[in-house]
């Protein structure tokens, strides 16, 4: 167990859920609530894995991961936009519509190899001692545009013209509505880069950080953990990645508890039980909800909220 | 040149007339399965002969009627359960883990054992394990609403996160206390906590031989019962109508939102761990790592396609337990999920002509009042 | 087109305008023309149609019918921003500001410029310069929801100059501000007028109306009654019957009554607002049986809070006495038990469940006692009894006792609102703006209704924004500024100025 092997493995894991997080967070701060992001990622996967493997590049496969992604996101984005559906059921519909497409049009892929994505070492950077080996030497080119997705998303969302329309559009649709901002088409735009995100998250792991088609246990669960996420983060990108981070670490850590005989000098119990292990399988799960217990209560405490308009959708002239 | 005629859309000012909730359900069930049977065809398959296929696999005969029942029990619990739910606005997914935390904790009767299993008359067992299956499921679902009620947790993710915890937790025990000579399973269940199948009479009725039914369908039905006699006719169910259309409204009415939070997931908890108790004894009679094909999730799209009506609930399960049954054999194995998904989608974009109504008007100018 | 030169070119001119939304013709063939450089008010009673019009003239709603001419040249407008771009503003009666943005940034907000990278210094520059000039104080990088509603009304109106408005449009402005704010605003509009702006003020107060207006028009159910007349040629009195359509002889039947015990105690009691900051310092009240507490105040100065922590909706320190039972801090259903009826501010969202039936609605309070429940259960029969009933003594209109609420109009749903409160019998009833966007008829027999409760010896808190109705009502009355009462007297010895200036904080006048 080494802490380089633990913040690689996180950088990397993160990558994935920062991608699908910062997505959800656009796509929430305009006010649509998008539960379908785990159906996105799954098909993002199998559609960057089947291209990729089809065409022999995986620069293909990641578009093709993308544009699942937002495709099936612009079915959430017209029936929860222009025919007011209900934004959960909608968003958990679009879970097991996707799923269930991206396992029946990937019968069969698994065990394949796909071209993926290669890892990526930076030149001055990775030089860097010690710090450089792990952050910038021999990572997946997908966790460095993570790096630089991070910023740019905060930088957009708060101190650009587009974003403060963003902003406006999720808290209080009426006040843009009224200047002449189109509510619509701000809500279908953010909720389909939040869907292509989701499906650049999936594309991530079966072409680029973890290689391969395992049906559903490809994503396991990790879109939920975004969605998680965004409100741990309280909408932040930042936070969000960083929480994306120190999860991946904490997977990786979980992982290497089971190997070795001693731990910390005594026995390991899990080492020696090797059942026990399943307890440890339910740590992530359930340090999610902790997290958000805790990010709730501290929301609260800093009257920092969900965008107002959040899954209430948006009808001109209705009067409350 | 100008059409005659075109369309208008507007927002319904009257009530929505009885028959369009049925009828756009029923809508979306047919178009999902059209959906399908191109998507099907798409990919290189038969969709005539795959459906014609269905149908003899669900109707063709009594053993296949009574696997449909069988596998429509826990959807019918769950669907109950999640319907009861929903109607106030609580979105429980966590059916799944509920039901294996259910079939756990029944469990732990024939396995402890807690009582001596060759002396107890059966009929005592199984009302153990019934009670134990609802306590665990109960137990489980008090955890989401606690939750959401003190911590205003999210209780789709929340509920979504355990529903993994329980299945390693199942996992764990029978993995090493309760396996069964090292394999992946607990050892079978004696016949006294078995749930009474028709199979059991086959001596008497001969046509009862190799049926599968089981006692659970009876359970389920009594709650549907149940349940619509709470929904219409209780004071409870005035309250969680009330709570779920508005909150602030019941609060100002003085209804204590936080209990009534944990009361309707613990029950709807409690309805999805007797599913649970109902296939680990009713079925598979031992504990093993799966019990459940995805019962949590078409719960959730059974409840939904319901419209929460508990009588609706039945005909729905019975439904999908066909298409369980019938999708047994078929390959891609992930149509299911897709049909039920596409089924769910529709149902809820066809939800809009509940809102709104389409008429087609005249163009022509028209003489104001 | 020609201009001849004794024609003039009217800023706007609608012309035939209809609209009809479902179940109601908004505007039925109106009429609208507002000259240059003039204030022109637009009257009618709630629900008459003005906002409608007005929203019309803005570009969020698009006519059947009828046309629009903005300085003489045909318009159509598709959406808001057409109508910005014509130089038309409106300031709404629901403010539309994004209240966790600051003033520039709302100010801003749906324009082109500041560029993709916004330089926000140098814009609540512009912003306070462009205040400066128009004589309102703002303060550019504060966050919406830390200003008052006078404030925030400004912005609104700042909003409209920063985007070059020569028309203005004001929906019921005066509704949230205290008589001295009000004179300010119309010394503001005096000043837009002079600098060649066009104004058009909707308002259904009349007195208000003839401060300021140089012409008005009236509508009345979706008609125009009366089309740009001169303020000189009308009197209180036509004025009324052409907005309401009959003689309205004002009367409330107002006796002289003696209130009996104490019912209502507030003992120093402190609250937070749900922005965590104080909406209520140590206040203290009692109410007797039989007398009607009116409070008056600007909204925001914790009136809202003071009702919700009497019916429980809201946690505070102090005590709160209803019978001699301290009911503070705990459950609504203790006020309730001590006999209270609450009335809320807020129809729709608190006092009615929009999705359920009109039975649904009615039982709320009595849905867990006798005759309608026996034990557990609900005798949905004995609830449609008790439904009809109410219905048919309030006059209640609606198609069914299953229509939905939300399908009912403001008037309806508040006359649910308060059959089903005042059918409890109360001992107590804190009433909300009770009477807030209802028509003349409406008005009238709420009021009545109230006047008869105390009568029947039942306490009225009664919080309401319209000051008339706080004096024809109040037995007593007192104000409440910045959560403080800052005077308290019995109405007979009530004056507007003095009530004005306690709104505002200006004078404190211990009782």
């Amino acid at each position: 167990m080494s802490l380089e092997i633990i913040l690689r493995s996180g950088l990397a894991t993160g990558t994935i859920l920062l991608f699908a997080a910062i997505g959800e967070i656009l796509t929430e701060l305009a006010g649509i609530q998008n539960l379908g992001v785990e159906g996105m990622m799954l098909l993002g996967a199998m559609a960057a894995f089947k291209t990729a493997l089809a065409t022999g590049s995986p620069w293909l496969g990641l578009l093709a991961g993308i544009a699942a992604g937002g495709l099936l996101s612009l079915a959430h984005a017209l029936v929860t936009i222009h025919f007011q559906a209900d934004q959960v059921v909608s968003g958990l519909s679009l879970t097991f519509l996707g799923t269930g497409l991206a396992l029946v049009l990937g019968e069969g892929l698994t065990g394949q190899n796909a071209p993926l994505i290669p890892n990526v070492t930076i030149p001055l950077a990775s030089k860097i001692p010690w710090f450089g080996r792990i952050f910038f030497a021999d990572l997946n080119l997908l966790v460095y545009i993570g790096y630089l997705l991070i910023p740019i998303a905060w930088w957009y969302i708060n101190k650009t013209r587009p974003g403060m329309h963003l902003r406006a559009v999720g808290e209080k649709p009426a006040a843009a509505d009224s200047l002449g901002i189109n509510v619509y088409g701000v809500r279908y735009f953010y909720t389909f880069v939040g869907g292509c995100l989701a499906g650049l998250a999936g594309a991530a792991i079966s072409i680029a950080i973890s290689p391969g088609w395992y049906s559903n246990l490809t994503t396991s669960g990790q879109g939920w953990i975004a969605v998680a996420l965004v409100i741990f983060a309280q909408w932040n990108p930042m936070r969000a990645a960083l929480g994306g981070y120190l999860f991946g670490m904490l997977r990786r850590f979980m992982l290497d508890l089971q190997g070795p005989m001693l731990l910390f000098g005594m026995r390991n119990p899990f080492f020696y039980n090797h059942n026990l292990v399943f307890f440890l399988q339910m740590m992530p799960f359930l340090l999610t909800i902790i997290a958000l217990v805790w990010g709730s209560a501290s929301a609260r405490r800093q009257r920092i909220g969900a965008p107002g308009a959040l899954g209430t959708p948006y009808v001109r002239g209705e009067r409350g | 040149m100008s059409a005659p005629y075109r369309l208008r859309i507007q927002k319904r000012t009257e009530e929505v007339p009885r028959w369009l909730p049925m009828a756009t359900s029923i809508g979306a069930i047919v178009l999902a399965f059209l959906i399908s049977g191109v998507i099907l065809a798409i990919i290189g398959g038969d969709p005539i002969r795959t459906f014609r296929y269905f149908y003899n696999a669900a109707f063709g005969s009594w053993g296949a009627l009574s696997d449909v029942v069988v596998k429509a029990t826990p959807l019918l619990l769950i669907g109950l359960g999640c319907g009861l739910a929903f109607r106030m606005r609580l979105w429980n997914i966590g059916a799944e883990g509920q039901f294996y935390m259910g079939a756990f904790f029944a469990s732990l009767v024939p396995l402890v054992p807690l009582v001596d299993m060759q002396t107890t008359p059966r009929f005592v067992i199984l009302v153990m394990m019934a009670l134990l299956g609802m306590l665990g499921g109960g137990l489980y679902g008090f955890i989401p609403g606690w939750l959401k009620a003190k911590f205003h947790v999210s209780e789709i993710i929340s509920t979504l996160m355990l529903n993994y915890v329980a299945v390693f937790w199942n996992n764990y025990w029978i993995y090493s206390e309760f396996s069964d000579a090292g394999f992946q399973m607990t050892p079978m269940f004696p016949k006294s906590a078995w749930l009474p199948r028709l199979a059991d009479y086959a001596r008497e009725v001969k046509a009862f031989s190799g049926i599968t039914l089981h006692l659970g369908v009876v359970f389920g039905i009594i709650a549907a019962f149940i349940i619509w006699i709470i929904m219409t006719r209780s004071r409870w169910g005035y309250e969680i109508n009330l709570i779920g259309d508005n909150p602030q409204a019941a609060r100002y009415a003085g209804i204590d939102i936080t209990r009534n939070v944990i009361l309707v997931f613990m029950l709807s908890g409690a309805l999805a761990g007797l599913a649970g108790m109902s296939e680990v004894s009713g079925v598979v009679h031992r504990l093993q790592e799966r019990i459940s094909t995805n019962y949590g999730f078409s719960g959730v799209i059974v409840a939904w396609l319901a419209k929460l009506n508990p009588f609706a609930t039945i005909l729905v399960s019975f439904l999908f337990g066909a298409l369980i049954v019938a999708g047994r054999e078929i390959q891609p194995s992930g149509l299911y999920f897709f049909i039920q998904g596409t089924i769910l989608f529709l149902v809820i974009s066809s939800d809009v002509l509940l809102r709104y109504k389409i008429e087609l008007v005249r163009t022509a100018p028209e003489a104001v009042k | 087109m020609t201009i001849t030169p004794q024609e003039q070119i009217n800023a706007v001119e609608m012309r035939d305008i209809v609209l009809r939304f479902p179940g109601v013709l908004a505007n039925d063939h109106v009429n609208f023309t507002l000259r240059r450089g003039e204030i022109h008010a637009l009257l009618g009673e709630n629900g008459a149609g003005k906002s409608t019009l007005m929203n019309i003239l803005a570009g969020l709603y698009k006519p059947e019918s009828g046309t629009i001419k903005i300085n003489g040249e045909r318009a159509v407008f598709n959406s808001p921003r057409d109508a910005i771009s014509r130089g038309i503003g409106m300031v709404h009666q629901h403010f539309m500001l994004v209240p966790t943005q600051t003033v520039t940034e709302n100010i801003l907000l749906g324009l082109d410029k500041p560029g993709f990278i916004m330089r926000l210094p140098r814009y609540d520059q512009k912003v306070a310069d462009l205040a400066e000039k128009y004589g309102l104080k703002v303060q550019p990088d504060a966050k919406i929801w830390q200003l008052s509603v006078g404030e925030q009304q400004r912005v609104e109106i700042l909003k409209t100059l920063y985007r070059g408005a020569e028309i203005l449009i004001l929906d019921e402005p005066t509704a949230v501000l205290a008589p001295q704010e009000i004179q300010e605003l119309m010394e503001t509009l005096r000043l837009m007028v002079q600098q060649g702006k066009s104004i058009v003020f909707i308002s259904h107060k009349l007195n208000e109306v003839k401060q300021v207006a140089d012409r008005l028009t009236v509508l009345r159910k979706g008609k125009v009654t009366a089309d740009g007349i001169n303020l000189e040629d009308v009197n209180k009195e036509t004025l009324a019957e052409l907005m309401v359509g009959r003689k309205i002889i004002f009367q409330l039947d107002k006796k002289p009554h003696t209130p009996g015990e104490v019912i209502l105690e507030v003992q120093n009691v402190s609250a937070l607002n749900n922005r965590g900051l104080p909406a209520l310092r140590n206040i203290s009240l009692s109410l007797r049986q039989g007398e009607i507490l009116g409070i008056a105040g600007i909204a925001g100065n914790g009136q809202s809070e003071l009702a919700e922590v009497i019916t429980g909706m809201r946690p505070c320190q102090g005590k709160i006495l209803i019978n001699c039972q301290d009911v503070a801090n705990q459950s609504p259903k203790r006020a309730i038990d001590q006999g209270t009826a609450h009335i809320p501010e807020d129809r729709t969202g608190v006092g009615t469940a929009p999705g359920m039936a009109l039975t649904g609605n009615m039982i709320m309070k009595s849905y867990d006692h006798a005759p309608i429940s026996q034990k557990w259960r609900i005798s949905y029969t004995a609830a449609r009894e008790f439904a009809r009933n109410l219905k048919e003594k309030y006059d209640i209109q609606a198609p069914s006792l299953t229509t939905q609420v939300n399908k009912l109009s403001g008037g309806n749903l508040q006359k649910v609102i308060l059959a089903r409160e005042i059918s409890c019998g109360p001992k107590l009833i804190v009433a909300v703006q009770p009477t807030r966007g209802l028509d003349v008829g409406a008005i009238e027999s709420i009021q009545n209704l109230l006047l008869e409760q105390r009568d029947n010896d039942a306490a009225v808190l009664l919080i309401s924004e319209e000051l008339d109705e706080l004096l024809d009502l109040s037995d007593r009355i007192a104000v409440i500024f910045e959560g403080e009462l800052v005077g308290e007297f019995p109405s007979t010895e009530a004056d507007l100025k003095t009530i004005g200036l306690m709104m505002t904080g200006e004078l404190r006048r211990q009782e």
